[in-house]
């Protein structure tokens, strides 16, 4: 067991380097850099640029150097916690995406545990009672959350939560707390407005995660062991629990991976449209004007975060099942 | 009375779109406390419907319509009608699992693959008993002790797929009688397992008859079973018990023609060479004029076997990664270790063996579907010696019209979105043969052969029944003509009366087209029938080689000897010697005797005992000392 962790370890160091290299690389694929969009924009703006002032800014954030130590600065800056320098905020990477990272956490595991905690006993229900009216009136509410498109819901719920309960439209707290310390008011303004993003951004994913639970749980129930449990005397209900259930829950444990990188950086459109302070329009803006150590720590960021979340889900795939565990000693 | 179950005129229906279909018609019978009740029947007679509607455990779209199940219990003499009772309440699930319990066929997916062994017969104990903890267990390891386990503490931790097919039906035997049944069901307790594990099963079932006092009742569409196992015989058909009995009077004077066509068709060792099974419905090949069989060259020798393996052997790495060992080891298990023999033109040359012996390996090497590793496959093409296990894949295609492949499995080897007419035509474009009008015919000739109607041919494999499936796959093997047909088990997933059916087509195919066949079987019994000679293999090894009556006359290998006395009779006056059976030793090579045993230098080979009977064995090393 121990060796097998310090390999996935290795594996792991081994697939975010060349992450790394491959987000350097991407982000430098565009011809210039920030200083040629910075100029073209103050060109556009009819102001006059001193070539003085850009050679002295691209000799003080290294962009005159080689590629490689370009990247390997980037890189020993990262290991020591220093992400760089945002051009476009000019400030520290980590100081801009502070409090928006805590936001968007907040939202996105809102979201998760919403998401969970409506599509768990919703799709237990729909396969115990596959076909009944209960079963096909929630798979047509599914069905309609999957089809609705997301900021056509946003735009329709953030309307009637202003008429209906005067929350001001947009953001993720009232106008008068953005950029002020955190306070008990501001806790309380903060859950008044999550819900609707919360509803907006779950919905599909509730709807998916029922359809989903449901068609496992459905396959589990028709097999024999099933019948075995039942034949020993077990009631429906632990029946249920301990055995199709836990067979049912691999594909979600498997989910995990994928789960971590959407915490921080999903939901982007619905965050646009609603201008959330979260982190996801900021990657895209990030991106859109080549502030390359903002994109890149992010970027970077992300993948950290797919890699340690597929491990967990790893990790518990192999605690939950031993089939996985065991598999390799087998005793004939 | 002593009737612990008693089923009075009991009806079973299946809601469908097409309507409520009946699946049990009025069946009666009882079962005696402490007796074994054999219900025989085909596939789809209802038989584990019955079991299902006794425990309550029918399939959501199924429900009783009428009669009675009762159930008197033993300690209590309460008499409990259970047709009447709601399958979910309390007063059923305290019956269900702790007075009646019941096993399944396949051990496999009937046991939970996440919980321990412990876990899930512990369960039993747990609900039905209250006990926990130490308890609980003692009471574990001691009916995980009552099946044989050889080590109940460490079966007691292990998981349903770290063990073999027949410890995991022990195990679910176990999870059954763990609180004590009055009444065991079994449903085809032993149809998935290898013949010498099933023997064991039978006998461990009658020994804990006996011990514990309980009544059986055994489902099995198995006469052999049936005739070593029960006291009593219910035989149903189409959902209405045709006659019952006990179980002497049953095969001594069947009185029902279904079950007099039943016993006939059933293949038995006492059979004459010329003796012919009697199928429920006969069918007679009709010829055409397309697929006459091919003329041998008379400078040919046919004499000369058609098909020689020499020394052919096949190992697979088998890589354990597992997360507990940590580290990587890897595996040679060898599948075919050296196996030689010839096959005759015109003959039928049968392998059999347990699962995991190797014959599947070897045909399909000989088909080239697979390399071997070592050893030679040679052709007799005409009188022109080929060895195919040289050719390249592109000199390989016109060899592959000449030897053919019958799977077992009917309905796996058709391809469902292909019409009949389709899969059979589809060999002859393949290979490039006639033109469209001429496939026409072949195709309509071939339905004829295998005595399926040519209006058909527009229909898809899943309208047809399996028994008629197997057939398709037979005349698509015969589209090309083939000269050597391998057949991979083509009769053990059919019903006994389907079996009877293409059995007897095989034979008067063979005869009518001058085929040869390599046979691949597990069931010595339909071996017996069909094989001129046999070939036994354990564990990668040929370890006799015998024409069809000496094998079974006076078998010398101890593993031949340990598999003939598996084999259940379909006659009660022969019954299994359940307590040799026990001793499961010759199984594995590691405990045969000199002159047969395994050593690694100077391994064992085939010697003549004269009359065409070879078997593995050293030497004897008198001789080497004499020269």
């Amino acid at each position: 067991m121990h060796r097998y962790f310090l390999r996935r370890i290795a594996t792991m160091a081994v697939t975010l380097s060349v992450i790394s290299l491959l987000v350097f690389i991407i982000i430098q694929l565009p011809p210039g850099d920030y200083l040629t969009t910075y100029i073209e924009d103050l060109k556009a703006q009819g102001e006059v640029v001193d070539p003085k002032k850009i050679e002295f800014l691209r000799a003080q954030y290294g962009l005159d150097k080689p590629m490689a130590s370009q990247y390997l600065i980037w890189v020993a800056g990262m290991l020591q916690g220093d992400f760089g320098y945002s051009f476009e905020y000019n400030l520290p990477v980590m100081d801009v995406v502070g409090d928006r990272m805590w936001l968007s956490m907040v939202l996105n595991f809102a979201t998760v545990l919403f998401v969970y905690m409506m599509s768990f006993p919703i799709g237990v229900y729909s396969a115990t009672h596959q076909y009944s009216w209960g079963d096909h009136g929630l798979t047509f509410i599914g069905f309609l959350g999957l089809a609705t498109p997301n900021f056509l819901l946003a735009l329709i719920l953030l309307y009637f939560a202003n008429v209906w309960f005067g929350t001001s439209i947009g953001g993720l707290m009232e106008p008068e707390f953005i950029d002020q310390p955190w306070t008990w008011a501001k806790i309380v303004s903060v859950l008044e407005h999550l819900w609707v993003p919360v509803l907006v951004i779950g919905t599909s994913g509730t709807a998916g995660m029922i359809r989903r639970l449901r068609a496992n749980l459905l396959d589990e129930l028709q097999k024999q062991y099933v019948v075995t449990g039942r034949s020993k005397g077990l009631g429906e209900m632990r029946l249920l629990i301990k055995y199709p259930m836990r067979m049912a829950l691999n594909p979600f444990i498997a989910d995990i991976g994928s789960l971590l990188p959407q915490v921080v950086s999903g939901s982007v459109i619905v965050s646009a449209v609603m201008s959330l302070p979260t982190t996801g329009p900021m990657l895209l803006s990030a991106l859109q004007s080549q502030d390359m150590y903002l994109a890149g720590s992010f970027l970077m960021f992300l993948a950290l975060l797919t890699v340690i979340g597929m491990f967990v889900s790893d990790v518990l795939l192999a605690m939950l099942d031993p089939r996985i565990r065991l598999d390799g000693g087998v005793r004939r | 009375m002593d009737d612990l179950l008693q089923i009075k005129d009991l009806h079973v229906g299946f809601e469908t779109r097409a309507g409520r279909v009946e699946a049990v018609r009025g069946v009666s019978f009882r079962v005696r406390s402490g007796a074994c009740v054999a219900v025989v029947g085909e596939s789809g007679s209802g038989k584990s419907v019955c079991a299902q509607a006794i425990m309550g455990i029918l399939p959501r779209n199924a429900s009783i319509g009428g009669g009675e199940i009762l159930f008197r219990d033993p300690e209590t003499e309460i008499i409990t009608d259970l047709a009447a009772l709601n399958p979910a309440s309390e007063e059923y699930r305290c019956i269900r699992g702790d007075r009646i319990s019941i096993i399944f066929q396949e051990p496999m997916t009937s046991l939970s693959p996440l919980h321990t062994i412990g876990d899930q017969i512990g369960e039993s104990v747990r609900l039905h008993e209250g006990l926990s903890g130490a308890v609980a267990k003692a009471r574990c390891l001691d009916i995980l002790k009552l099946v044989r386990f050889p080590d109940p503490a460490r079966a007691y931790r292990t998981y349903p797929f770290e063990l073999s097919g027949g410890l995991r039906q022990r195990a679910m035997i176990a999870m059954a009688l763990v609180c004590g049944p009055a009444l065991l069901i079994a449903d085809e307790p032993s149809t998935a397992l290898d013949v010498t594990v099933q023997a064991q099963i039978l006998a461990l079932i009658k020994d804990l008859q006996t011990e514990l006092g309980m009544a059986v009742m055994m489902i099995t569409h198995d006469m052999g079973v049936v005739a070593n196992v029960a006291d009593e015989v219910v035989v149903v058909y189409h959902g209405e018990v045709m006659e019952s009995g006990m179980v002497d009077d049953i095969f001594a004077n069947p009185g029902h023609p279904y079950l007099q066509a039943l016993l006939r068709a059933v293949p038995k060792f006492e059979h004459g060479a010329d003796e012919r099974l009697v199928p429920l419905r006969e069918i007679k090949p009709h010829q055409g004029h397309l697929l006459k069989p091919r003329q041998i060259a008379a400078s040919v020798d046919a004499s000369m076997p058609i098909l020689q393996v020499n020394n052919l052997t096949k190992s697979f790495t088998i890589r354990n990664e597992g997360m507990a060992g940590g580290g990587k080891s890897a595996v040679r298990i060898t599948a075919v270790d050296h196996v030689s023999f010839d096959v005759a033109r015109g003959e039928c040359l049968a392998i059999v063996g347990e699962s995991g012996c190797g014959k599947t390996t070897v045909s399909k090497m000989i088909m080239r579907a697979m390399d071997a590793d070592s050893g030679e496959i040679i052709y007799n093409d005409q009188g022109q010696e080929v060895r195919l296990s040289d050719l390249g894949d592109r000199e390989m295609i016109p060899y592959r019209k000449k030897i053919q492949y019958i799977f077992q499995d009917p309905f796996g080897s058709l391809n469902p979105r292909m019409t009949v007419f389709d899969i059979l035509g589809e060999p002859l474009a393949i290979h490039n043969i006639g033109d469209a009008t001429y496939r026409r015919e072949v195709v309509i000739e071939l339905m004829n052969l295998v005595g399926l109607d040519p209006r058909h041919l527009n229909r898809y494999p899943h309208s047809f029944s399996g028994g008629q499936r197997q057939r398709i796959g037979i005349a698509r093997v015969l589209a090309l003509q083939p000269e050597l047909v391998i057949c991979d088990e083509p009769v053990s997933a059919l019903d006994v009366s389907v079996q009877a059916q293409v059995l007897n087509l095989l034979k008067d195919l063979r005869d009518q087209l001058g085929l040869t066949y390599l046979f691949i079987s597990h069931d010595l019994a339909v071996v017996n029938y069909i094989a001129d000679r046999i070939a036994v293999m354990c564990r990668g090894r040929l370890v006799e080689l015998a024409p069809r009556e000496l094998l079974f006359k006076s078998p010398q290998h101890p593993y031949t000897k340990a598999l003939l006395d598996s084999v259940p009779f379909p006659d009660p006056a022969h019954r299994l010697n359940f307590a040799a059976v026990r001793d499961t030793a010759m199984t594995h090579p590691d405990n045969w005797p000199a002159p047969y045993d395994v050593r690694d230098a100077t391994d064992a080979s085939l010697i003549d005992i004269g009359g065409g009977h070879f078997v593995r064995a050293h030497r004897p090393s008198a001789k080497r000392t004499v020269a």
